[in-house]
């Protein structure tokens, strides 16, 4: 197997009804996505709501056909020979709600395993000791209904996990948990990888951070389109010769647009975030000189500088720089035309 | 460990999560054995759940009771004969089955779409036709328990008189209305796939009129031939109207067929909706995947 993962020129296009008049429409969710991802690797794709990733995973574990295209998974198509997919791969998602809830947390675990041919005892083996692992063991026998989002989803970790797929799909497996829960996730995801050098794991995230901590390589993915495909450090060491500055600005009060800053020679990218009080600039610029003529014009305008911050480059600055738009308004965006 | 019951350990000692108790990788069972494992796996929570949640012996026995009750009220105030308090019953009782397959069968795809639970069926090595039947199995196996309970209850209260003329075709007929029934519940639980919401109005508006033409509170042969005759598709029509004929002294003469005709009928049921459902399940499934409605009811 060459690649766990392989996808060439897919695309999917969603057909959205319209109302009583009007007509449907066409939704691209993929375009033209060429992915390869190595057995062993931990792979991320990084995006924004609505940038196509459940897609893609839905594609890949051969619960939606693609519109044009071929996907193979741990060297099988996944259109054509599901059957040989399907044994050989696992997904959870974030704040999934599955099972029933008039089971126990064991009992789930157990019925799921049952459905991949696990026997019966290796099946209990596996569900404690993972079980053990993610620290739920104390609760192997109170219904599922019964525990707390985070719980669950330590139950639904277990669940992926314990089948020992080749191919591990975690679709915004940290959604919804607080900071704490959301870290020992990633740990336990990033531990889990070291020690089965031969499983390959793709990971969807809007999360920079985890993208940052986890992945070997990662996929910046907007408006169904692969935009860039590395290792962190790398499309982060792209950024190296750009500097990047954090300001916090008094109130504008309408003395000044944000847009003007893009008009200023070298400047490459602005994001503006009013916040409680003050307003939050961060500017990617080709060179430091560009600064004072930030300054200059935050001076004419009256706007007293709170906090200055030269940054290291992060993913999020990668994906600025690539969209020219922050993930958080890319999101804004996709609600307002939704 | 944390004491975070919301956080995972702290430290962690490997491995885990690596290749299975015994250090090596884990054996998975294919073929007929994955299919049983699926059938038993899935027939469970059925089971399990009437244990712990007991509303049904409020709601599946004492409320299909009350409307037998006001039908054997109806009988006796007209002064029907006596048998037809006992044909009462027992269709009271079969109606069990029929919500089953309506509610806990047809509709149950949907439901598993809303949960969540469908996508990670269809993307196990396993088939949807032994997930069907897990479904199928586990509902037949409870709504029997509730089907006895209220016959039993049923006969006590109303005095009921059995004279059963062969307890190997009352057998046969049962298990094969069964096994009809059942597969009629899995074809249309494909359809159900690729449905929103409109599931509920669909089991709603088929649950009324298959009281009237399958017969539960009077015999079929009241209607004319050609009514009876299309009511006998769905198979609890011909299994009550066989079973009444096996059970009641006055059941043959009010037969629609004779029950070796309508053994045969029902063999044949069994034959066409087990086949289509396994033809309509693959066909559907295909579909929905085409389509993106395996998780998505928006689209």
């Amino acid at each position: 197997m060459d690649f766990a993962i392989r996808t060439e020129k897919l695309d999917r296009v969603y057909k959205i009804r319209g109302g009583k008049k009007s007509e449907p429409r066409s939704l691209i969710a993929l375009n033209d996505i060429n992915l390869e991802v190595r057995p062993g690797e931990l792979f991320g794709l990084l995006g924004p709501n609505g940038a196509g990733k459940t897609t893609l995973i839905k594609i890949l574990t051969t619960l939606l056909a693609p519109s044009t295209g071929h996907a193979w998974v741990a060297g099988f198509d996944v259109v054509d020979e599901p059957d040989k997919v399907r044994p050989r791969i696992n997904m959870v998602s974030g704040g999934e709600t599955s099972g029933y809830g008039l089971l126990t947390v064991r009992e789930n675990l157990w019925m799921f395993s049952q459905f991949y041919g696990l026997s019966s005892s290796v099946a209990n083996a596996k569900i404690k000791q993972l079980l053990d692992v993610v620290g739920l063991s104390d609760r192997m026998n109170a219904k599922s209904s019964d525990l707390s989002t985070g719980l669950r989803q330590k139950m639904n970790i277990v669940r992926g996990f314990m089948t020992d797929p080749d191919v591990l799909f975690l679709d915004e497996p940290t959604l919804g948990l607080d900071v704490g829960a959301s870290r020992e996730v990633r740990h336990f995801i990033r531990s889990w990888v070291d020690n089965n050098p031969t499983r390959t794991l793709l990971l969807t995230t809007h999360y920079m951070v985890e993208a940052d901590e986890l992945c070997d390589r990662v996929a910046i993915i907007n408006q169904g389109r692969v935009l860039a495909c590395d290792s962190p450090a790398y499309l982060k060491r792209n950024l190296q010769h750009d500097v990047i500055y954090h300001l916090e600005l008094s109130p504008f009060n309408g003395s000044l647009s944000s847009e003007i800053f893009e008009t200023l020679p070298g400047v490459i990218n602005v994001v503006h975030s009013p916040q409680d009080g003050f307003e939050a600039l961060d500017l990617i610029m080709q060179e430091e000189s560009a600064l004072a003529k930030v300054i200059d014009t935050l001076n004419s305008a009256n706007i007293r500088l709170l906090n200055l911050k030269k940054n290291e480059p992060t993913l999020e600055d990668v994906f600025v720089k690539l969209v020219g738009q922050s993930m958080e308004e890319v999101e804004k965006e996709g609600d307002t035309d939704e | 460990m944390s004491n975070d019951p919301n956080s995972f350990p702290q430290v962690l000692t490997p491995p885990y999560g690596t290749k299975g108790p015994l250090g090596e990788r884990l054996h998975k069972n294919t073929g007929w054995r994955l299919y049983l494992q699926t059938v038993v796996a899935r027939a469970y929570p059925r089971i399990i759940g009437q244990q712990r949640e007991k509303s049904w012996l409020f709601f599946d026995i004492l409320l299909p009771l009350l409307s037998v009750c006001a039908y054997v009220f109806v009988y006796q105030a007209i002064g029907a004969p006596e048998d037809y308090i006992g044909f009462v019953v027992i269709g009271g009782a079969m109606i069990a089955f029929w919500m089953n397959v309506l509610w806990s069968m047809s509709s149950q795809l949907y439901w598993e779409k809303e949960q969540g639970n469908l996508a990670l069926f269809i993307m196990t090595p396993t088939t949807m036709m032994a997930i069907l039947l897990g479904m199928a199995l586990g509902g037949l196996l409870a709504t029997t328990l509730r089907a006895l309970a209220i016959i039993l209850l049923g006969s006590l209260f109303f005095h009921v008189q059995y004279a059963v003329t062969s307890f190997a075709q009352l057998f046969a007929v049962f298990i094969l209305t069964m096994v009809s029934l059942y597969g009629l519940g899995m074809m249309s639980a494909s359809l159900y796939l690729l449905l929103s919401r409109e599931a509920w109005h669909i089991s709603n508006l088929a649950q009324e009129p298959i009281y009237l033409l399958s017969g539960f509170y009077f015999p079929i042969k009241s209607f004319s031939f050609w009514i009876s005759a299309t009511a006998s598709i769905i198979p609890l029509t011909l299994g009550l109207d066989a079973m009444r004929q096996l059970v009641f002294e006055s059941g043959p003469s009010l037969g629609f067929l004779s029950v070796r005709v309508e053994i045969i009928l029902l063999i044949i049921l069994s034959i066409v909706f087990l086949f289509a459902a396994r033809r309509m399940l693959a066909h559907m499934e295909k579909l929905a995947i085409r389509e993106g409605r395996l998780t998505e009811n928006r689209r």
